[in-house]
């Protein structure tokens, strides 16, 4: 049996009030690959930035080759051979790739670029990576910028590899690749901790499983003995079948016309290409992809805030039957047009909501503009968010608390409860559950259920395929910007789901 | 690391704060304060070997210890805040307009000039009006050119606005030699000494009270304007996060000029307030650094006007206390700008308690012992 | 006449480049110290302290000491402006801009004060300061140096200070280029959170970034002194240069081997106007903007060009906590 590299005993870590970690241990031997899993938000990368020096645990041990560490800041972490590949990049853009392998390395004060990329060549070509050591990262598309963070902690002489979800935003292809790298690591000897939260690459890679849930370690199996079932219930807990009421939908007519739409990026990306669907009324059309496929700039694009290379965007409306084109419009022409979309961002404090304002201010970013005074009104935007606050069962000490204060879940219900308040005739929400406990999680999917109901055309962009599944009546699967196929949501199957979000990834970049 | 390394915890490490509540966040800045006057005491005891007592009697004396030194002090109270009131929407917008000290200049360059242009030819009731005019479009324009290349190139503000402060003095400067009275002299003395025209009226026979209740109801308005007018409420959108407004709809560009407008002409008319009001001369010191001094004010209050009073007639207070202090002591009157610097660095410090809290790692040891 | 300008241009550059590289190693850190006319005055104040203080104290000045003395009192009295800065915005995470103004505004008191009342103090009776002893030592030229007529004058007619300001510059640019220090500073000054992860100190780097730049910028108001100034003092005499040398930094665009050049457009631009005949006093007032109006040109220049490699260090004036979530 090979010794441990790293073992974990009763690690708690909290944020203020929120509990990212709760007595967590795990072990990782040398030439052995551990998933960690758990679903967003169960504190997988908190637990990992501890071991990295990031964070700093409030309690627990850390014992690395047996003996006890502790571990205060990245340069400890190195010191102790580890090396941690964050799911955000941590590469200096302006710096070249071998720049960026170089930086932080002890050793002779002078060095010369040429001599280092001859060292990292060395590293490259054992386990084969492809890589241009001279090109700036802000010139690399993401795999590459991937590779050169893997790299960079090869360089660095880490034993203990620790990757965030490194798959998020790789094409099938580009996945293949790394676990064949990541599995020539393993046969040299190192060990690797990898943070996912897709099963058939667990299965597929790992030799063991740790589970968390909610910030809580639930157990390690060995992936040889276990199977998708039992991961699922470790990580969600019970088997919970989702049963969410999914009505038939009524008086479908056609909301919202996209045609054809492409959008270049700043980077020169085409991040969407020759998007074509219908939203329809009374009817939850979701949107399924791996994270990064174009779900945001599609959204945007149909809120304003993108501007678009091609093709259009048609609102009929429900009332004259008149047909506008808001593609190129701002915010405030759209809302002009008399068009009620309401828009659940992704980005929640970034961009829906005001952090450090109030629940009040929040309340009136939307409607503040309304009449003619010179001055705002806070008024109903106090009544609304009392009332919100006592429908939605927000747990807030006041109308009077920056958002910011509050936990996730009530930050959500505030923005969805502002957004559903405008009466929308158009209801879009990115990823609205994600980091929600199963309580708000349900809350959310009934609210959008009832928009469904009142002829509301509700576009559902989400991660969790099962819940897709169970709320939507279409289901659209994007892949790499383009659109790979729409599907029933009553008869189709998560395979099937699974396969169109990959099928045709890895052929662009 | 060797094998035998004890383990050392860190001895603290620095949490970021939850809110705290009121009292204690101004406890904290309070206990700032009265520790940098404990310090400011200290250095002036080492330099002058005073009683400390005498030191401090001496500042409050040197502030308001006749009736001429209190409306001096009110008097520069009131063109710090204007000028502290002037830069307040910028920052709220996250926009650094360090360049006060020049908008402030050019808008009393305008008013210098129209003195002298219109002084013996326009009548007051129109000579007012145009120098107001005049004032408050220079300012304006100073403003608006960082923030046109701000709005559509994301050019760095602070480094541009801080470059248009010395063009101001430049322009001002060559604008002295042109009207150098008496002829050569490099200075531009009292303008309309004998005819008044274009200096602002005295209310009362008190020469400043005008300044001060220009600056009265200017603060009331800024109030209002940041907290219930529309555009202040734009300006804390676009400040908190440009993605926000972008969301909502706001127009980002048409904020920063339109604020940058106001942030200008407000100094433009703490330009007028100086010049016609105070001075009734100009020159390249005019502003004498209380544009860069504003910055100050309105960040120790927080953005607040209301707080923005305290905090400039803490400054003024302590600028004519020092000065009281070297003259009494007969040292050179820079004194006051050592002390305003020791404050200031003891209030910005004391921010950081305010916002984190240091735990000390060995206690929650014990704790684990026991 | 042109040898007598370029001297010109140059003797009034030194103390910019000074300026200029002592901010650039700061701003490269991600911090925009706004002290450095601040820091610059105490530089110079610090020199004239000690140095006054030694000369009263002996009967004949030694060239030695008299050297050493004044540089060792200006690197303190730097190195304290470094430090207060540094411990407020890298510490207790201050707002740079207002920290830096704060700065300047103490800096210019320390030297405008001790300026006018170092004489009171020190219960002396000369009735100014004027260190031409000191001075003189500073001025020391190489002793060939008028043998080799305009080459002489142009290249070898200046004092010590004016040679190491350049040194010191290309030093810093190998050091920012060819150096793993010099990498890591620059990728803190790029993202720090990126530096962290990669095990560099970076409050350490901050610190040390900070104290160096203060300490060079520093040296700047030194040389304005002693040699510019023939050492004698007069208050506000340091004037705007401080601001100057900051506008410098984005001239170059934050390289210090650009600002030597630099320094040196920007001394002859603060001097042409001596140059031009028959220019009124007032059109010379004109003549004296120009350094400021080229920067911003360059600003706008860059900001438009949108270069990567041409931008300002993208953390510029921010703070970093670890554990900001």
């Amino acid at each position: 049996m090979s010794k441990p590299a790293i073992e974990l005993k009763n690690i708690t870590k909290t944020f203020g009030s929120i509990v990212a970690n709760k007595n967590v241990s795990l072990t990782v031997n040398f030439g052995e690959i551990l998933s960690v899993l758990g679903e967003n938000g169960s504190g997988k990368t908190t637990l990992m930035n501890m071991i990295s020096g990031i964070y700093y645990p409030d309690s627990g041990h850390i014992y690395i080759n047996g003996e006890e560490v502790v571990i205060r800041s990245p340069k400890d972490a190195f010191d102790y051979k580890i090396g941690m590949i964050h799911q955000h990049f941590k590469l200096v853009d302006v710096f070249s790739a071998a720049e960026n392998i170089v930086l932080g390395i002890d050793g002779k004060s002078r060095y010369n670029i040429k001599d280092s990329i001859k060292e990292i060549k060395k590293i490259t070509d054992k386990y084969g990576f492809e890589i241009d050591l001279n090109k700036k990262i802000y010139e690399m598309s993401v795999s590459e910028k991937q590779t050169v963070e893997i790299v960079k902690v090869l360089y660095k002489g880490a034993d203990i590899l620790i990757l965030d979800e490194p798959t998020a935003v790789l094409t099938p292809q580009e996945t293949q690749k790394l676990f064949a790298v990541l599995r020539r690591m393993k046969e040299s000897g190192k060990s690797i901790i990898i943070i996912t939260h897709k099963l058939h690459e667990v299965l597929s890679l790992s030799d063991k499983v740790a589970v968390l849930r909610k910030g809580e370690y639930i157990g390690t199996v060995e992936t040889k003995n276990t199977n998708e079932a039992e991961l699922t219930e470790m990580m969600v807990g019970q088997k919970v079948e989702l049963n969410i009421d999914r009505t038939e939908p009524k008086n479908c007519e056609n909301r919202l016309e996209v045609l054809n739409i492409s959008c270049i990026n700043r980077e020169g990306v085409k991040v969407l290409d020759n998007i074509s669907f219908t939203a329809r009324s009374g009817e939850i059309l979701g949107i399924a992809g791996i994270a990064g496929s174009g779900q945001r700039e599609l959204l945007e694009s149909i809120a304003g805030l993108q501007k678009l290379n091609d093709g259009n965007i048609l609102y009929h409306d429900p009332k004259t039957g008149k047909i506008d084109n808001l593609r190129d419009k701002t915010p405030v022409q759209i809302r002009d047009l008399g068009v009620r979309l309401s828009f659940v961002p992704e980005d929640r404090l970034g961009m829906g909501l005001v952090g450090n304002m109030d629940i009040v201010d929040n309340m009136m970013l939307r409607s503040y503009k309304k009449g003619k005074s010179l001055f705002v009104d806070r008024k109903q935007p106090k009544t609304l968010a009392k009332k919100i606050i006592e429908d939605l069962g927000v747990v807030t000490p006041g109308t009077s608390t920056p958002v910011r204060r509050l936990s996730g879940g009530n930050v959500q219900k505030i923005l969805v409860g502002r957004e559903i308040a405008a009466s929308p005739t158009v209801l879009m929400a990115a990823y609205p559950v994600r980091g929600l406990d199963i309580n708000s999680s349900y809350l959310i999917y009934n609210l959008l259920n009832t928009q469904k109901e009142n002829g509301v055309a509700v576009i559902f962009v989400g991660e969790d395929l099962d819940v897709l599944l169970e709320l939507c009546d279409r289901i659209m699967v994007i892949s790499s910007g383009t659109i790979s196929g729409i599907v029933d949501a009553r008869t189709a199957t998560k395979e099937e789901l699974g396969l169109l979000m990959t099928k045709h990834g890895g052929e662009k970049q | 690391m060797s094998k035998n390394n004890k383990i050392h915890e860190p001895l603290f490490h620095i949490v970021k704060r939850g809110a705290l509540p009121f009292w204690l966040s101004w406890l904290i800045r309070i206990i700032a304060i009265v520790a940098s006057l404990i310090v400011c005491g200290v250095v002036t005891i080492i330099l002058t070997g005073e009683n400390p007592l005498n030191i401090y009697k001496t500042i409050i004396e040197g502030a308001i210890g006749s009736e001429r030194r209190i409306w001096s002090l009110f008097q520069n109270v009131a063109i710090l805040l204007c000028i502290s009131l002037a830069v307040t929407p910028a920052f709220k917008m996250k926009f650094w307009n360090i360049g006060a000290e020049g908008q402030v200049l050019m808008g009393g360059l305008a008013t210098a000039a129209c003195m002298i242009y219109f002084g013996e030819s326009l009548p007051s009731i129109v000579l007012f009006p145009v120098m107001i005019i005049a004032s408050v479009v220079a300012g304006a324009i100073w403003a608006v050119i960082p923030a046109f290349f701000k709005a559509n190139w994301n050019t760095n503000e602070t480094l541009f606005t801080l470059m248009m402060n010395y063009i101001a003095m430049q322009i001002v400067s060559y604008f002295v030699y042109l009207h150098s009275n008496p002829v050569g002299s490099g200075k531009i003395g009292i303008i309309n000494s004998t005819t008044q025209a274009g200096w602002l009226p005295k209310i009362g026979g008190k020469s400043y009270l005008i300044n001060i209740i220009i600056v009265a109801v200017l603060t009331i308005g800024m109030y209002i304007y940041l907290k219930y007018n529309k555009h202040g409420y734009e300006i804390s959108v676009v400040g908190e996060s440009e993605n926000t407004a972008r969301y909502v709809g706001i127009n980002v560009k048409k904020v920063i000029i339109r604020t940058m407008l106001l942030s200008g002409a407000v100094c433009g008319i703490a330009g007028l307030l100086l010049v016609a009001g105070t001075d009734h001369s100009v020159a390249k010191e005019t502003v004498d650094g209380r544009g860069f001094t504003a910055i100050m004010v309105s960040w120790l209050a927080k953005f607040n006007p209301i707080y923005m009073i305290l905090t400039s007639l803490l400054l003024v207070f302590l600028e004519k206390g020092a000065s009281q202090i070297s003259t009494d002591f007969g040292l050179n009157d820079s004194f006051s700008e050592i002390l305003t610097g020791i404050i200031i660095f003891f209030i910005i410090g004391s921010e950081f308690f305010v916002n984190y809290s240091v735990k000390f790692r060995h206690k929650d040891k014990e704790a684990n012992k026991k | 006449m042109i040898v007598a300008f370029i001297q010109r241009a140059i003797v009034q550059g030194i103390p910019l480049l000074f300026g200029s590289t002592g901010e650039i190693i700061t701003e490269k850190a991600g911090h925009l110290n706004l002290g450095t006319a601040g820091v610059m005055y105490v530089g110079g104040i610090s020199g004239v302290i000690g140095a006054f203080i030694y000369e009263n104290s002996v009967e004949t000045v030694n060239p030695v000491l008299a050297v050493i003395i004044p540089i060792l009192t200006s690197v303190i009295g730097s190195l304290i402006m470094g430090l207060i800065y540094s411990f407020l915005t890298v510490t207790l995470r201050a707002n740079q801009n207002v920290t830096g103004l704060a700065l300047t505004t103490f800096g210019v008191g320390v030297g405008n004060f001790f300026g006018g009342s170092l004489i009171k103090l020190t219960n002396s009776d000369l009735p100014s300061i004027a260190l031409s002893a000191t001075s003189n030592c500073f001025k020391t030229q190489l002793p060939f140096a008028d043998k080799l007529g305009w080459f002489g004058e142009i290249f070898l007619s200046y004092s010590f200070l004016a040679y190491f300001a350049v040194i010191i510059a290309l030093l810093t640019s190998f050091f920012f280029n060819k150096t793993k220090a010099g990498l890591s500073l620059r990728a803190i000054g790029e993202n720090p959170a990126t530096a962290d992860a990669a095990g560099i100190n970076v409050s350490k780097y901050k610190y040390f970034a900070t104290c160096t730049g203060s300490i060079i910028a520093g040296l700047g108001g030194l040389y304005y002194v002693m040699d510019y100034a023939c050492g004698v003092w007069s208050n506000d005499g340091f004037g705007d240069r401080g601001w100057l040398a900051i506008a410098l930094v984005i001239f170059a665009v934050w390289k210090p081997n650009l600002s030597i050049f630099g320094s040196i457009l920007f001394g002859g631009l603060l001097v042409v106007h001596n140059y031009i005949p028959n220019l009124t006093m007032a059109s010379q007032e004109i003549f004296k903007m120009t350094p400021y109006v080229v920067t911003i040109l360059v600003l706008i220049i860059i900001s438009m060009r949108r270069k990567r490699e041409t931008q300002p260090p993208a953390s510029l004036g921010l703070s970093y906590f670890r554990e900001e979530r």
